[in-house]
């Protein structure tokens, strides 16, 4: 069976430690976390979770179960094949340089990406889009002087059936 | 009325009907052991917390009660770890109260502080930390409802010393009364579709596991096999859900598993599986497992199907009502299995039983077999028995016939050395008037016999057989079949006189030495009054057979000399 990135979401109790039995239950069971990203629900007693993880749809299927076992966990739904809408974020710094400055502006208005920060030496590029997307962005900024990043992993929300 | 943290711990032990607890006290739980001190509930006081929670997990098997446990923080927290973690695999449904450091000390390593919800997550159902008195009462309760509902297991109570000690106005006590947990009911369709199968079966087996104990659904599964004549097996943790008297009976499957229950499930077209989780000690080989059987899997667990064997047909729910259902069916026609249909496959199981039945060769030293034999049949099969683990374990699988179900109580998933002993104990406590023995071997006996003393104490009568080869039995074993006999530390010859041990204990000890000495010696231990300790000093170099070795395909099973019958 074919391995992919999974998404899996997960509505818990909001609670210190749900976190810690969550990727406990991915770590003892063999899996490894690629994204996680957690958020409190209107109703601050339950969050939600978002995960990706490399697997076959058969072990990720088994991975649901036990997830499903915890009793701070109240939902699991596997997005991986659900119509959903999937973003990322992404922030990039870059040192700014005589010789890059023309270049690097020059691609930040060519994509129309947000400039949240900016000064004579330095400035902090926003990126919002699917993973591709993203991984382009990267790709293209990298050699211009990127300096570093911070990227949230992925984040989806199921798209109502009309 | 004020009530402190402690006072809400017994009042809801007892709303929950709890009447033993077994603990052992330490610096943080000081303040509910004095109200202990007050409170009409038996409290037995163990040597090791590892028994507290092996007994406890004893006297749940046989009582089919959750098992309550108290311990103190730190190293008596941490002491629990094997008992709850060997509970969790057998699904076990056990509170177990630790006590914690107080709460604005948390975090700093204060004395006798760990982590043990965060040591104990995998190996719990679910554990809380307690961190205010208005929770004390709403989460003990949850504890008990978790611990016993569904797929039961055991929970840890994390509770610091503080919140023990603070008080609360009665009136403010606010928790709800958890109703007891319905049965899940296994959707009909499904079984429906399950009554197709069982129609066309023409070589069908029955494998009974665990959850059928923890289900009580051992009556269902007899008047289902008994009435369409489906020959059943079980795991080690089934042992005692069908009765091992019936012709039907296969004995147990797997690595020391019959020939014929292994031949029955590796030939046949159906396998109802009730209650397993197909264990690989069960399935070895799963590519080679049943290969030619159609598979109908029963589990209260979702997460148990298709884990490991995937099922054609699963149902999800308590095996209870769903073999109830199969029952009715029966009963209003609408489900039979003409004779004619199974005849021929009744016949090869005939043809498997006498062709490699159980058995072993005498000679001038004691066989363990022997003494299992004998103890079975000068109890009449009806003693409780509970088992260490290793070669003893599996030769009372063997040899003990079980009619009973909750009458075997032995470490399945875990196969946890130092079960036997504290478990039997908690047996005998929650069954006054029975005869309790724990089968042991000279290794296991050693890992938790300072819980001896706990039985001499409360004379709580348990009888202990000790199989004493002089060797880690059964990894000796392994070492002479797979590792050219390197007997790699296993000699356990340095072992104490058990007799004398027992006596200095305040037990008494017998010993055996040659087999014309097996029944006189378990006749006068059985007959004597309080804890007993026999030590039979048994054929050193005997192994266990069948055996499938791990990974291969069950039909592949060296026999050994057991074909030679006694
Ligand atoms: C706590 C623990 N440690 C180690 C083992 C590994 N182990 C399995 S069986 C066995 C030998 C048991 O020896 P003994 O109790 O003398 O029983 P016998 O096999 O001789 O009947 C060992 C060491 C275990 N199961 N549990």
């Amino acid at each position: 069976m074919e391995v992919r990135e999974n998404i899996i979401s997960i509505l818990v109790n909001n609670k210190p430690d749900v976190l810690a039995r969550i990727a406990g239950t991915f770590s003892g069971r063999g899996f490894n976390i690629e994204s996680i990203s957690a958020n409190v629900m209107m109703n601050p007693a339950i969050t939600k979770i978002i995960i990706t993880t490399r697997g076959n749809k058969q072990t990720v299927t088994k991975m649901e179960k036990q997830l499903h076992k915890l009793v701070d966990v109240l939902q699991v739904d596997d997005l991986t094949d659900v119509d959903s809408a999937c973003g990322e974020m992404i922030l990039i710094r870059i040192k700014l340089t005589e010789e890059n400055k023309g270049k690097v502006m020059k691609a930040i208005n060519t994509y129309n990406w947000r400039v949240v920060s900016m000064d004579p030496s330095s400035c902090i590029v926003e990126v919002t889009g699917d993973k591709e997307l993203i991984d382009d962005a990267l790709a293209l900024l990298a050699p211009l002087g990127m300096d570093d990043f911070t990227r949230t992993g992925c984040i989806v929300l199921k798209r109502c059936k009309s | 009325m004020q009530l402190t943290g402690s006072q809400i711990l017994f009042k809801i032990l007892k709303e929950e009907n709890v009447d033993t607890i077994f603990g052992y006290p330490g610096g943080s739980v000081m303040d509910i052991y004095d109200e202990l001190f007050r409170q009409n509930i038996k409290h037995i006081l163990v040597r090791h917390e590892q028994g507290a929670v092996h007994a406890a997990d004893g006297y749940a098997r046989v009582s089919g009660k959750v098992g309550v446990c108290l311990v103190t923080s730190g190293p008596g927290a941490t002491n629990t770890v094997t008992g709850l973690a060997n509970a969790y695999m057998d699904s076990i449904p056990l509170v177990v109260f630790t006590g914690q450091v107080q709460t604005w000390l948390i975090g700093n390593d204060a004395f006798q502080e760990v982590d043990i919800t965060g040591i104990t997550r995998p190996c719990t159902k679910h554990n809380f930390l307690v961190r205010r008195i208005e929770d004390v009462a709403t989460t003990i309760k949850e504890a008990f409802r978790i611990a016993r509902s569904g797929r039961p297991g055991p929970v840890l109570v994390d509770l610091p010393k503080d919140v023990i000690q603070t008080r609360i106005d009665e009136a403010e006590l606010k928790y709800s009364i958890s109703l007891p947990d319905k049965p899940v009911i296994p959707n009909a369709k499904r079984c429906a579709k399950a009554l197709d199968l069982l129609k066309k079966a023409q070589k069908p087996v029955i494998i009974s596991g665990g959850g059928v104990l923890l289900g009580r659904a051992s009556e269902e599964l007899r008047s289902f096999a008994r009435v369409l004549n489906i020959p059943v097996t079980s795991t080690l943790m089934g042992l005692g859900t069908f009765p091992a008297s019936d012709p039907l009976w296969l004995g147990m499957l797997g690595m020391h598993g019959t020939y014929y229950a292994n031949m029955a499930v590796s030939y046949s077209d159906l396998l109802i599986a009730v209650g397993v989780r197909f264990d690989d000690r069960v399935t070895s080989n799963v590519e080679a497992f049943a290969p030619h059987a159609q598979i109908i899997h029963i589990d209260i667990d979702p997460a148990s199907i298709d884990k490991i064997v995937k099922s054609h047909l699963s149902i999800v729910g308590d095996c209870k009502p769903a073999l109830q259902w199969f029952n009715k069916e029966i009963t209003s026609g609408r489900l039979s299995l003409p004779a004619e249909q199974i005849k021929s496959w009744r016949q090869q199981i005939r043809q498997w039983k006498e062709k490699f039945p159980l058995a072993y060769c005498r000679s001038k030293k004691i066989k363990p077999q022997c003494v299992i034999e004998t103890l079975w049949k000068i109890t009449n099969g009806e003693a409780i028995i509970t088992t260490e683990v290793g070669q003893n374990q599996m030769w009372t699988a063997q040899f003990y016939r079980f009619d009973r179900p909750n009458t075997f109580i032995s470490s399945g998933g875990l196969g946890t050395m130092g079960f036997g002993l504290p478990a039997a104990i908690g047996a005998q406590v929650a069954c006054p008037g029975k005869l309790v023995v724990d089968i042991a071997g000279d290794g296991s006996i050693q890992m938790n016999i300072q819980e001896l003393a706990t039985a001499v104490q409360y004379n709580i009568p348990v009888k202990v057989v000790i199989l004493n080869n002089n060797f880690l039995g059964m990894v000796r074993q392994w070492q002479e079949l797979f590792f050219d006999k390197r007997y790699s530390h296993t000699d356990m010859s340095h072992a104490p006189d058990f007799v004398k041990l027992a006596e200095a204990y305040g037990a008494t000890g017998f010993r055996a030495s040659a087999p014309d000495e097996v029944e006189t010696v378990l006749k006068k231990g059985l007959h004597t009054r309080g804890p007993v300790m026999m030590d039979f000093e048994v054929e050193p170099e005997e192994c266990v057979y069948p055996m499938v070795k791990s990974g291969d395909p069950l039909t592949e099973m060296s026999l050994g000399d057991s074909n030679i019958v006694a």
